[in-house]
């Protein structure tokens, strides 16, 4: 029996040791907005924020979360960062875009604006297939400006 | 894929995670940030039957003690405190991606021993060393065996490693090359060098880190005589041994 705290929502649920996190907030919670690419941990569009902190929910497994507190897409308020991929074009079919947002938000999170150098550093950890990534770059880079 | 079946096992004290890890022997895997176990539970190419999670462990300090900085295991490859400390904190960022960094830890990364990992090379290089739970000390030199393989014995777990402090008058350099940011390095490269040493070590182009007797005269040159890389389907071996021959030019010259 595990007890999460997923999206300030509170969940208590028996899991087998081998469920990986990212299973457990699509099939037992629903949460299918964290997406699973690789499950070996290169694509990154399984990442979502554990204790605040950006992590691949496919190299968790839902054992080690308990008494944690998860965020996932569904529990990203909409604001700046949101508002620059959109006038960016910085996605397209949308597999890897929650993963993104959610690393590029703790990045944001740590502080003052992070160079391009760093914003490219992260995106190396996250496969986008449609956009070339330049508009995810650019994306975060205004997003970090409007803060 | 998913993981087979295991026991999941979450020790409180090391004490009682020896005693997990003696009770199960090959059975049982130790498993830390698991950025590596987990894509091998994963892809089923582990399969023990009993994990036992060391996270909850009291193995987080970082200290600095007569010269050397010693890292607690599960001390995370993105943690600060680990900026002071030469070569590692150069080498961090080539060490998977921010993401990974964020759950992957020091102690982890030196016990899994990947012949392409950047920690081994670089705690080989400083000439640093691994405590364990028995309370041996090994130096890295003896610690790395082969691939994936260590001297520790069943039953011993990593607690800490030790990692040479900066000293004045020594500089250090490290390079890599990598298909793409963040992905296993196809060689990498590790120098220190001193008024009267130069140690270089290189990484990825054998079963562990590799020492190498550096002609100061044709420092990449001679390196690059006394590797015998297996090559892979992204590199030749002629391919990977010109790579040392670069790298080990650019970490020399960075020290000279």
């Amino acid at each position: 029996m595990i007890e999460v705290t997923v999206n300030g929502r509170r969940y208590r649920e028996q899991v087998e040791p081998r469920l990986l996190l990212s299973d457990f907030l699509r099939h037992t919670l629903g949460l299918t907005g964290t997406h699973v690419g690789c499950e070996h941990g290169v694509c990154g569009a399984c990442t979502v924020r554990l204790d605040g902190v950006a992590v691949r929910s496919c190299l968790v497994l839902a054992v080690q979360a308990d008494g944690a507190e998860i965020q996932t897409v569904e529990g990203l308020v909409w604001g700046p960062l949101q508002e620059a991929f959109r006038a960016n074009h910085a996605l397209q079919c949308g597999f890897c875009t929650p993963g993104i947002l959610l690393a590029a938000s703790d990045l944001l999170d740590r502080g003052g604006p992070p160079t391009r150098e760093e914003i490219v550093d992260l995106l190396s950890g996250h496969l986008c297939r449609c956009t070339g990534y330049e508009p995810i770059v650019r994306a975060i880079a205004q997003a970090a400006e409007a803060r | 894929m998913k993981p087979a079946a295991f026991r999941y096992e979450r020790p409180e004290s090391v004490e009682e995670a020896v005693a997990t890890l003696a009770e199960h022997g090959d059975e049982a895997r130790v498993l830390a940030g698991g950025q590596s176990l987990v894509p091998m539970l994963n892809m089923r190419l582990a399969r023990p039957s009993v994990v036992v999670d060391v996270n909850r462990l009291p193995l987080g300090d970082v200290t600095r003690e007569n010269g050397s900085w010693r890292v607690g295991a599960t001390v995370l490859q993105a943690d600060p405190r680990l900026a002071e400390i030469p070569l590692l904190a150069e080498c961090i960022p080539y060490v998977g991606h921010f993401v990974t960094r964020n759950r992957g830890t020091v102690g982890g990364s030196i016990a899994h021993a990947d012949a392409a990992a950047e920690l081994p090379l670089v705690l080989a290089a400083l000439r640093g060393s691994v405590v364990t739970s028995t309370g041996r000390t090994i130096p890295a030199a003896e610690f790395f065996v082969t691939h994936f393989t260590t001297a520790l014995e069943p039953g011993e777990l990593l607690v800490e490693t030790v990692w040479p402090a900066a000293e004045a008058g020594l500089r250090y350099a490290f390079e890599e090359f990598a298909l793409r940011r963040g992905d296993f390095a196809l060689c990498a490269a590790a120098a220190v060098a001193g008024p009267n040493e130069l140690r270089v070590v290189v990484g990825s182009v054998a079963d562990r880190p590799t020492p190498i007797d550096v002609d100061p005269a044709r420092p990449g040159a001679s390196a690059a005589e006394q590797v015998e890389p297996w090559g892979t389907l992204h590199a030749s071996p002629g391919y990977l041994r010109q790579l040392v021959r670069v790298l080990v030019d650019r970490v020399v010259e960075r020290v000279a």
